[in-house]
């Protein structure tokens, strides 16, 4: 059998090449008109009314306003943001009045007939006038979270460590540009509310929709279509648009279809917050770390969202993969009148581990030591504690990840033989070197490394409180003769292949093939409450729902063979031809002893930890400083593989989006506005720029884990990507860039800095 | 006006606006939503499809352009129960993950291995570099096309 570790095809491929699976904009219903949404066009400012055109003729046109929503607010953490804007407008293209008609030329005409009639008034476009509360805009004090996590005594140690250093490290947005756009078709019936969508997470829909339109659980039903990319964009954001479209439905009588275009997608929907980070470190001349404090500062956008839960996320991971006997952290996140800044895979972590890995590499320099040296003496072990005090029993596989890495890139050879990051030749003699009309190469090459984590499953108190759940049906096979299995979660396939490898899971746990394993589409009406498809969570946490629900299955029919006999198959048949339906269905269940105080922030911050080293290996054109990646190491403890080809597609996937904000993306926002909201001037890493990947999984089980120790790696490879690239170029030119992007033209701004 | 080309390898007719898009026609009047549409402006390539074997973006190119001529679409590569060797080795070979920008991929795949049965990693990866992904990094859709030249090899000399 042994299905689990093995690279059985995604059961979703066939019809995804065959051009056949159906996603949003591939439906439609009788009748169904199309939707738009009038927004903003400035970021703040006081809401007069909406003119419409007289000339134009609103015959079927279904027009709707924040008057005709029956509770005006978006329900997520908090309930700040309007589902339509009715009084204050907080930031560009938010959401004013929704248009509905037969055709686009009609629909895009009728838009166009409406005017928001807006008085501007003063926006908090940065950090800084936020803090300095130039105007109020959220709160007393515009902060949306604020978080401390402490351990020791940091100030006292650093303040008598012989080696103290200090750096400030920014991150810049991302947009997930998932190719899919977001799309959703709405219609209602005597039964309520439907939705069918591209989305994460459908009951954080069910929730969204129950609210704004005061229905219970049997009169909304949310129904996920074939998913074409999420990265965190469509795990609170569809919640918004499904709203609309319901809206628009219910207005006109009609379903209603709406698909953003990728323009109106990049300006409106969520992004990766932008972050700065402040260290102070201290340590011996030996490189031993003893102490460090660090400051957080996240800009949240104009409304909250998830913005408290990626703040969290980011304190935790902020003191990186390492031994620190004292450590202070101080998050906060505030609110500016940007577009919301949201869920992206990494969640937050990925802008500390920016900070701390290039503070890692500060201290390299300061003591002239091998990086990956310097990390190697101080990453956590088994029986280490956490900042938050959470003492890790098992699966620590970082150290062997270091070797691994080091290895298979020749680092030791490659940092030798490569880069001008000696400290006695400065950027500034290879970049004479290389001057023009000089016969000296015209191009560095260096390699650099990251040491990272990524804490699986929802921080803190989360699961307990989610309590995830998952049934599995027995049914009746076509024949009649042999049964076949149902499993029932609303964790969606969004492309990382959770329908596989949760088959895998569950027909492994039944000592049944996998073809007898059915994924239910996920629709609130037919699947319990699994939590959202977020947070690297799918296949650890779920996933063990998935195999223990498997298991009872198994046992029961099991016990049924041993009392009257014949196979398993003939036992099960026996079940079923009971009286009641033969299901299991298992609730999360956190381990004991894993436990979390959201008072005082201590305790496990997550059940376990993924852990990675990204190697990069590059070349830096003198003249254009343009960053090509030669090669790049991604070497990843992942627990146990349950399906090692797409645990690689994880892998490979997330570290191209991390090297893409590092080395291709950047969002121009410029009085709240977003300039370049167009593939054409966004760029993402094509084929030409994306490395070769050497990916390699390092399996040190998690004892809760599903399949033998799986753990959640969604995140875990948006993490290591961009510091690692950082350290390459300063391997390759001396340059020293603590801010993102790595863009030519932010290295050839750095050269004048570079050490 | 009145259009009339050959679509995987049928005839087909009909009236069209002479400035429609061909992404609009192929997913609209004739039913084929294997074809998709990412950006609009010809930048992400999912609406990939063959006009005359070369690949063009459908979102760019106008109805009128077509008349006369073949269109191929990932619906004439093969069927999800009689798949291409080349969708094959894409399901095998983890070449799709969220699948969106797959059909657009496996078109430029095609024209390249039509042209070019046995291409080096360089000449895959120019092939596909108007086709952008946001899932895989690209090496397991290498690695598909790949696969898919080497089985048609070993089946030729075998």
């Amino acid at each position: 059998m042994a299905l689990v570790g093995r690279s059985v095809p995604r059961a979703d491929g066939p019809a995804k090449v065959a051009g056949t699976a159906r996603y949003v904009d591939d439906l439609t219903r009788p009748g169904a008109l199309l939707g738009a949404t009038l927004r903003s066009p400035v970021a703040r400012g006081r809401l007069r009314g909406i003119r419409r055109d007289p000339a134009f003729d609103w015959a079927g046109v279904t027009v709707v306003t924040a008057e005709d929503v029956p509770v005006n607010v978006v329900a997520l953490i908090e309930e700040d943001q309007p589902v339509l804007a009715s009084d204050e407008v907080r930031h560009a293209y938010e959401p004013i009045a929704l248009v509905a008609a037969e055709d686009p030329v009609r629909l895009a005409r009728a838009l166009r007939a409406l005017t928001p009639e807006i008085e501007p008034l003063p926006p908090v476009l940065t950090v800084a006038d936020a803090l300095a509360r130039k105007a109020q805009i959220h709160g007393p004090d515009n902060v949306f979270a604020t978080y401390r996590i402490s351990k020791g005594d940091a100030a006292q140690a650093i303040a008598s460590s012989p080696v103290r250093l200090t750096g400030r490290y920014r991150t810049h947005h991302q947009e997930q540009l998932y190719i899919e756009p977001q799309g959703m078709l709405a219609f209602w019936d005597a039964n309520g509310a439907h939705l069918v969508g591209s989305l994460q997470c459908p009951f954080y829909v069910h929730k969204g929709v129950k609210r704004t339109f005061s229905l219970d659980d049997a009169h909304v039903d949310v129904t996920q279509a074939v998913t074409g990319g999420g990265f965190g964009g469509k795990e609170e954001y569809p919640t918004l648009l499904a709203l609309h479209a319901l809206l628009l439905a219910k207005k006109s009588g009609r379903p209603v279809k709406m698909i953003y275009n990728r323009q109106e997608d990049v300006e409106a929907t969520t992004k990766r917050h932008p972050c700065e980070v402040t260290i102070e470190s201290g340590c011996d001349r030996e490189g031993n770390l003893s102490a460090v404090s660090i400051k957080v500062l996240m800009d949240g956008g104009a409304y909250v969202t998830l913005t408290p839960v990626v703040l969290s996320r980011a304190a935790l991971h902020a003191a990186g993969a390492y031994r620190w006997e004292h450590v202070a952290i101080e998050a906060v996140a505030v609110a500016t009148n940007t577009p919301p800044n949201g869920a992206f895979r990494g969640f937050g972590a990925p802008q500390t581990i920016w900070a701390i890995e290039r503070h890692m590499d500060r201290i390299a320099r300061e003591l002239s030591a091998d990086p990956l040296e310097l990390r190697e003496k101080n990453l956590l072990r088994v029986g280490d504690t956490t900042p938050t005090g959470q003492f890790l029993k098992e699966s620590v596989g970082v150290q062997r990840c270091v070797e691994e890495a080091r290895k298979a890139s020749g680092w030791d050879k490659k940092r030798a033989s490569l880069g001008a990051a000696a400290p006695t030749r400065p950027v500034s003699a290879l970049l004479r070197r290389s001057a023009p009309g000089s016969s000296a190469p015209r191009k560095a090459r260096g390699i650099g490394a990251s040491v990272f984590l990524h804490g699986a499953g929802f921080t803190g108190s989360g699961e307990r409180r989610l309590k995830g759940r998952v049934a599995i049906d027995m049914l009746r096979g076509p024949s009649g003769k042999k049964p076949l299995f149902r499993i029932r979660t609303a964790s969606t396939e969004i492309g990382q292949g959770t329908e596989t490898v949760f088959r895998q899971i569950a027909a492994e746990a039944l000592w049944v093939s996998m073809d007898r394993v059915e994924f239910a589409t996920p629709s609130t009406s037919v699947v319990p409450d699994s939590g959202p498809t977020v947070a690297s969570r799918t296949v650890m946490i779920v996933g063990s729902i998935v195999e223990r629900a498997a298991r009872d299955l198994f046992a029961r029919t099991e016990n049924e063979r041993q009392k009257g006999g014949g196979s398993f198959d003939d036992a099960a048949l026996r079940l079923l031809a009971g009286k009641e339906p033969v299901v299991s269905e298992k609730t999360y269940e956190t381990p004991g002893d894993v436990v979390w105080d959201d008072e005082t922030y201590r305790g496990d911050a997550y059940p376990v930890f993924a852990w990675g080293c990204d190697i990069a290996e590059v070349e830096v054109d003198l003249d254009t400083f343009e960053t090509t990646v030669l090669g790049f190491w991604a070497v990843q403890d992942v627990g146990k593989a349950i399906n090692p080809l797409l645990c690689k597609g994880q892998i490979e996937g997330g570290t191209l989006q991390a090297i893409g904000w590092a080395l291709n993306e950047r969002l121009v926002v410029e009085e709240g506005r977003i300039l370049n909201a167009r593939m054409a001037n966004y760029i993402v890493p094509t084929s030409l720029d994306a490395p070769r990947f050497t990916t390699v999984l390092v399996e040190d089980p998690y004892s809760m884990g599903p399949g033998g120790g799986a753990k959640g790696i969604g995140e875990l490879p948006m993490d290591g990507g961009a510091p690692a690239i950082a350290a390459a170029i300063e391997h390759a030119t001396g340059i020293v860039r603590d801010d993102l992007p790595l863009l030519p033209e932010d290295l050839f701004a750095a050269r004048r800095t570079g050490t | 006006m009145r259009i009339a080309f050959v679509l995987n390898g049928k005839k087909r007719a009909l009236d069209a606006p002479p400035l429609a898009r061909l992404l609009d026609l192929l997913r609209g009047p004739l039913g084929l939503t294997g074809t998709k549409e990412g950006c609009g402006e010809g930048e992400c390539g999912s609406c990939t499809v063959l006009l005359d074997g070369v690949p063009v973006n459908a979102c760019l190119v106008v109805a009128g352009q077509c008349d006369g001529r073949t269109v191929l679409t990932v619906e004439g590569l093969g069927t999800k129960d009689g798949l291409s060797d080349l969708q094959d080795a894409f399901v095998k070979e983890g070449g799709a993950q969220c699948g969106i920008c797959t059909p657009g991929i496996l078109m430029a795949a095609h024209a390249l291995l039509t042209a070019n049965p046995q291409p080096g990693e360089g000449e895959i990866r120019e092939s596909i570099a108007g086709n952008v992904c946001r899932c895989t990094g690209y090496q397991r859709i290498v690695e598909s096309i790949r696969h898919a030249a080497k089985e048609r090899a070993s089946r030729e000399s075998g």
